[in-house]
């Protein structure tokens, strides 16, 4: 074959003249809609050319790349250059959460919310010195692949699975909800339809090439996404401070915070209890919690299957490490820029909301008021009657607005942001084709790796290994177009839980993958009963924290000597546990969030969403005492171990390709 | 067989040389990501100049970033120095 093989030599040749023109013929698509809305295009009609002119982009992205070879289809044939590779995991990575929601709790939490901006970024650091090189010098499809072949066969392959669809099937099922709500918003579809819609968004992209098609639509996401969010605060710090790197000119917006903070305090606007001051640490969490989160979600980084599977496409060894480093460089671009957009929206709110006579609000803030989003004095403030009202009906209201009368959902410090600063709609457009990037890009990673641990692990390695291709190929396929629509089915219900639940992956992921694939090869003595034992021990002591915490609150309490967890500020318990057990309704099992136990209880004062702490060092002790008691693994074994520590040489595992 | 121990001893000297460099790295992230800001308190009463930041704020929403970023490209140019100097780096 050898055509095909000059082909792709040349496609990788020309990758960076195609996504430079597809960067160039994006920001004159941008231009086109600016000059359109000047002659007095609608602002709906602006909306949906950004959200099908990118989605018919991926659409066609993901035809063009189709593939029947499997190695294509599962690792995009391991030829995807680090730099590129880079970029499609920053894709992959951030997710709706972190387009949307991450600003947005920086703005809630300050100083705290770092927590998660380190969190999501250190994490890199591990997956490149402990596990993703050695993991592209094994050869796998996928995690359960590695852990099948080292840990004796098809029980570790499906506890890898197991842990693979625990961590990844919340995650897609948010993500799908993202891009229901943003075509909502901004497009006024129903949200149900809007699910759905996404839906085909994601079907387009990643079924009929596989990793292939996902990896190229991924790049072109990336690029879409990080423009998006990076143009309006590059444009309001150009306004504000005449410098158009809003990293840097932040800094002074926190100055202004910090002042407008005592200002408000001394004017009344604002009660020592409901200001939370931007730049102090550890009011929102207790040093302990803060910590335990950077280190769940960073050791979670390295153990999510979709993140580590994207490694295994590279050419080489070499190029999978420097592939981390490209990866993380992309993704800082969007990180560091988080903090500077909360910290200019919390000034806008401040100087411009706070204070102002409620007759004299801004219109910008019905729009979200009458989706429930922001709300003044209790009620959602869907028109200025009602705010008016709202805040009559508070005694002694002194008919401006203050800190304590406003509530705003953090997912629209990002959507708003053009608004706020008064820009143009079609920068609203942008935002909202970002945030539908970042949406469907994640999307498109978990569908794969679930579909892929469900067609190559189970169907193909334990049902029917001796399936011929075009039939591995279409139960893949069949398989991505089931677990999506589950999925998009889950999302259209509007589950109350689904966005806690992401928190939880990378526990899950952390508590269950981690021990097991970091000594698999940084110990050779690690027996295969050990690895097992401790996959068990992680994952079910991080999963049985988890679901007791939250649905069985009252059988921790009585049972299993959880305590309340405790206020970071005054170190007082959060919730009067011997009062909350003599309620009723103590004992009850699933209860909604308003149960005065639900995520409340712990061990150590430990936050549910860090149970990974637990979960792992058990893990980590239970692999070294089982594989200490048991037979040291045959030469052959400990043999392969040091075949996968040489970047040089073939792949441990070799697949049958075609 | 002298020349399978001469790839073994091979083997256990690039083996030592990349532990030591995963724990040199491990070191530094601990410190970027734990340790110093154990201090953002005392780290916020120093103000970076012109900007404006606190540096214990600066820290954790920028500083500690770089820092990873900028050691993930070294960590790479390292690891591939000592595959080399062994004999187990790929061909270019």
């Amino acid at each position: 074959m050898a055509t095909q093989g000059a082909a792709t030599s040349d496609f990788i040749k020309n990758l960076g003249r195609m996504y430079g023109t597809y960067t160039g013929g994006f920001l004159a698509f941008i231009i086109l809609l600016a000059l359109l809305e000047q002659v007095g295009v609608p602002n709906k009609i602006l909306g949906y050319f950004f959200v099908f002119f990118t989605l018919a982009v991926y659409a066609i992205i993901g035809v063009m790349t189709r593939t029947a070879e499997v190695s294509e289809y599962y690792v995009a044939g391991r030829r995807v250059p680090a730099f590129y590779n880079g970029m499609a995991t920053g894709a992959d990575w951030m997710s709706a959460a972190s387009f949307v929601g991450m600003a947005g709790t920086l703005f809630l939490l300050g100083y705290d919310g770092l927590a998660w901006v380190l969190g999501w970024t250190g994490g890199f650091v591990l997956v490149s010195i402990l596990i993703g090189p050695y993991l592209r010098k094994f050869g796998a499809y996928t995690v359960p692949d590695f852990l099948s072949f080292r840990y004796g066969g098809n029980f570790a392959r499906s506890l890898g699975v197991i842990v693979l669809v625990a961590c990844s099937f919340t995650y897609v099922t948010a993500q799908i909800y993202g891009t229901g709500i943003i075509a909502s918003r901004f497009l006024g579809m129903q949200f149900e339809l809007a699910v759905f819609a996404g839906l085909v968004g994601i079907l387009l992209c990643a079924m009929l090439g596989g990793m292939r098609a996902v990896t190229w639509t991924q790049i072109a996401q990336y690029i879409v996404l990080i423009i998006a969010y990076l143009t309006p605060i590059v444009i309001l710090s150009t306004m504000k401070y005449g410098i158009p790197i809003p990293e840097l000119t932040y800094g002074q917006a926190i100055v202004d915070i910090t002042a407008r903070e005592q200002q408000m305090l001394a004017t009344g606007l604002a009660t020592p209890a409901a200001l939370k001051p931007h730049i102090q640490p550890f009011i929102n969490y207790s040093p302990l919690n803060f910590f335990a989160i950077i280190m769940c979600m960073m050791v979670g980084t390295a153990s999510l299957p979709h993140i580590l599977m994207r490694y295994f496409t590279t050419p080489s060894v070499r190029e999978a490490r420097q592939s981390v480093a490209w990866s993380l460089f992309f993704i800082f671009l969007l990180y560091f820029s988080a903090p500077a957009y909360a910290a200019f929206s919390k000034l806008e709110v401040y100087t411009n909301i706070i204070g102002r006579d409620l007759s004299a609000i801004r219109p910008w803030l019905f729009s979200w008021g009458e989706l429930g989003l922001i709300q003044i004095c209790g009620k959602d403030a869907s028109s200025i009657d009602a705010v008016i009202a709202a805040c009559k009906a508070i005694a002694g209201h002194p008919g401006v607005v203050r800190l304590q009368d406003f509530v705003i959902n953090t997912d629209v410090i990002v959507l708003s942001t053009p608004e706020i600063a008064g820009l143009p709609y079609v920068i609203s457009g942008l935002v909202a084709a970002g945030g539908l990037a970042a949406a469907l890009s994640t999307a498109d990673g978990l569908l794969l790796a679930i579909a892929n641990a469900l067609s190559h692990d189970i169907y193909y390695k334990m049902i029917d290994p001796n399936a011929p291709t075009i039939r591995r190929l279409t139960v893949a396929r069949a398989l991505l177009v089931g677990v999506a629509v589950v999925a998009a089915a889950t999302a259209a219900t509007k589950p109350g839980d689904i966005l806690a639940m992401v928190g939880w992956a990378f526990s899950l992921a952390m508590a269950g993958n981690f021990p097991a694939l970091v000594m698999g090869v940084w110990w050779k003595r690690t027996t295969a009963a050990g690895a097992i034992c401790g996959i068990i021990a992680g994952f079910g002591l991080c999963l049985f924290y988890l679901v007791t915490t939250r649905y069985f609150p009252g059988a921790g309490v009585k049972y299993f000597g959880m305590t309340s967890l405790l206020n970071p500020v005054t170190g007082a318990p959060v919730v009067d546990i011997a009062k909350a057990m003599a309620l009723p309704n103590a004992m009850e099992s699933f209860p909604t969030l308003a149960h005065p136990l639900a995520n409340k209880v712990g061990w150590f004062n430990l936050n549910n969403i860090a149970c990974g702490l637990l979960g792992a060092p058990l893990g980590f002790l239970t692999i070294v005492v089982v594989s200490l008691l048991g037979k040291e693994p045959s030469r052959e074994m400990q043999a392969y171990v040091d075949e996968i520590r040489k970047p040089r040489g073939r792949t441990v595992l070799e697949e049958k390709t075609t | 067989m002298p020349d399978s121990t001469s790839i073994k001893q091979n083997e256990e000297a690039h083996w030592r040389k990349t532990s030591r460099l995963m724990f040199t790295h491990l070191g530094i992230w601990f410190f970027f990501g734990f340790v110093i800001h154990m201090f953002v308190k005392p780290l916020n009463n120093i103000v970076i100049p012109i900007l404006g930041f606190p540096l214990g704020f600066y820290m954790a929403a920028q500083g500690s970033l770089i820092a990873f970023v900028v050691m993930l490209f070294v960590f790479a140019k390292q690891q591939d120095k000592i595959d080399r100097e062994f004999g187990f780096a790929e061909e270019d």
